[in-house]
């Protein structure tokens, strides 16, 4: 007897309803599930980390726009979308860096020809943006990456001008990673500097500042931990000097002068606030 | 050259019979869209990683393209004994090669200038009039390229006993060209002797592909590669491509069938 295509299509159509209703009431409601909420997740589960790094990579591959070194090039150190964001390439300018060095023989002087050769940022204008879906994907994939969270922030609010997107992505780093100091930080830069709304600026920072304080001491000794208490205690002393309550400025100089690289300088702004305390009396 | 042409033409039909260039067309058509259609930071302007995505995924289909077209090309002919009968019309072996790898590339160009122009039209439509010289080059240097696969592809054709393992090795050694080939003379200094010249020897003898990867300045926005430089490489891809084809003959032309 010859089935019918038919036949077999209506089997299998039959066969599928059946495995699809006997697993489903087995795994039970879906919306009671964690829900998979991208493609990786749904493929790689937890792995999907493993892919965060790579995309934060990806973002700083666009910001040299494509003029980026392989694994068997020079490493390049710190990325430098991080570095912008915390305002270190003003000081220093790295587009000099030639990441390739001088051709080896002719093979890689002609191959020179085709890529790209030139070492620029994508820091002006708005073509920053370009960087934004990879540092999103980073974040996406691994929620724990604290600084896709403010880099993509600091290129939001700064170049492509949206700092109510920046608060949100923010907010959404905030809830992967419940009161992380450096986020709080970029939170209130978001406030001071593009609300101008410095009392929740104030909070956010004094909040900033109390999980600091509240961290273990191995986590205060490193140089990107002094240096986000510097930035904190510097950015609430400035708030404090204008509003004219020079104790409090005092008193958050003196945070920043046990954390800062530069303590003499910070020594010299205590003595002005001081004298300034004394003139007012 | 009639007798190649005719072998070229048989090809081409071949491509737009099967199914495998429209599947991956259509695979990298809705993909793009989708990525595309993504809203990142509701801003509309965000656009690189798309074309990224796309030119990516024309890479991969037109290596698939040219690779599984190719490898069967002789075997099949083997296999279903129309070999004979294409042997005694009279053509020569050599014939039978240039035809084939002839049919095989025209086909892949085919392939890959539509696939460029869903490009074009999908990413490139915002784009100013002084960037299409790049997607020229782009679309040029990577067919040139083909070029060489194919031939090399067909070499494996006549060097292995099933297509299915020539498509592996193949896909494998012309990956590795692509990923390390341009690395291996920083690789071969981090080796000692012997294996430093062996590196070394494989770097210098090897098809540079990587050259002809202009994505890079396609999607970051960056000018045109100089004319002259293009014809270079092409050339030099001209040359490997005669190589490879003059080394299959050599080996078909000693095969019995």
């Amino acid at each position: 007897m010859k089935a019918s295509p038919f036949w077999i299509l209506a089997l299998l159509v039959t066969v599928c309803f059946t495995l699809a209703v006997t697993l489903g009431l087995r795994i039970g409601n879906p919306v009671e599930r964690p829900q998979s909420n991208n493609a990786f997740k749904l493929l790689f589960g937890e792995g999907q980390r493993l892919f965060a790094n790579e995309f934060y990579v990806m973002a700083d591959v666009y910001f040299h726009g494509g003029y980026y070194p392989s694994i068997f090039d020079q490493p390049e150190g710190k990325s430098h979308i991080l570095a912008a964001s915390r305002g270190e390439s003003d000081e220093e300018d790295t587009t000099n860096v030639d990441f390739f060095g001088s051709p080896k023989d002719w093979i890689d002087r002609f191959g020179n020809h085709f890529r790209v050769n030139q070492h620029t940022h994508l820091d002006q204008g708005a073509e920053a943006q370009e960087i934004l879906p990879w540092l999103k994907l980073a974040a996406d994939t691994n929620p724990q990456m604290i600084q896709t969270y403010t880099v993509a922030a600091y290129w939001l609010r700064k170049n492509v001008h949206k700092p109510k997107e920046a608060e949100a992505f923010l907010r959404e780093g905030l809830h992967n990673n419940p009161g992380n100091c450096e986020i709080l930080f970029a939170l209130g830069r978001i406030y001071n500097e593009d609300y101008h709304d410095t009392v929740r600026a104030r909070n956010v920072w004094t909040a900033a500042l109390q999980r600091w304080q509240a961290q273990g001491d191995d986590a205060k000794k490193s140089v990107e931990s002094k240096q986000l208490c510097d930035a904190i205690s510097m950015n609430l002393a400035y708030l404090e000097e204008n509003a004219g309550n020079w104790p409090r400025a005092i008193q958050y100089l003196e945070m920043a002068k046990q954390v800062s690289p530069a303590p003499d300088d910070i020594q010299k702004q205590i003595d002005e606030a001081k004298r300034k305390v004394t003139n007012d009396k | 050259m009639s007798k190649i042409f005719a072998i070229a033409g048989v090809v081409i039909k071949e491509l737009y019979r099967r199914k495998d260039f429209y599947v991956l067309f259509v695979l990298t058509a809705v993909i793009t869209l989708v990525a595309g259609m993504h809203r990142f930071f509701n801003d509309p302007n965000i656009v690189r990683y798309a074309k990224d995505l796309c030119m990516l995924l024309i890479w991969i289909s037109a290596l698939v393209i040219a690779i599984a077209t190719t490898a069967r090309q002789i075997p099949v002919e083997r296999e279903n004994r129309t070999i004979f009968p294409l042997l005694a019309k009279p053509v020569t072996r050599w014939q039978v090669v240039v035809g084939k790898f002839m049919g095989s590339w025209l086909a892949t160009g085919v392939a890959l200038l539509v696939f460029y122009i869903f490009f074009g039209i999908a990413t490139g439509s915002r784009e100013e009039v002084s960037r299409w010289p790049v997607y020229f080059q782009a679309f040029w240097l990577q067919w040139v390229m083909l070029g060489v696969v194919v031939a090399i592809t067909l070499l494996g054709s006549v060097v292995f006993s099933a297509p299915s393992a020539n498509v592996t090795i193949c896909f494998i050694a012309i990956a590795g060209i692509l990923f390390l080939g341009g690395h291996l003379n920083v690789i071969a200094l981090r080796n000692a002797e012997p294996v430093q010249s062996v590196i070394c020897a494989v770097y210098y003898l090897i098809p540079h592909l990587e050259w002809f990867d202009l994505r890079d300045r396609l999607v970051h926005g960056w000018g045109r590669v100089s004319w002259f430089d293009c014809g270079l490489a092409t050339l030099y891809a001209a040359a490997y491509a005669w190589l490879f084809l003059l080394l299959t003959w050599l080996v078909f032309r000693r095969k019995s069938l």
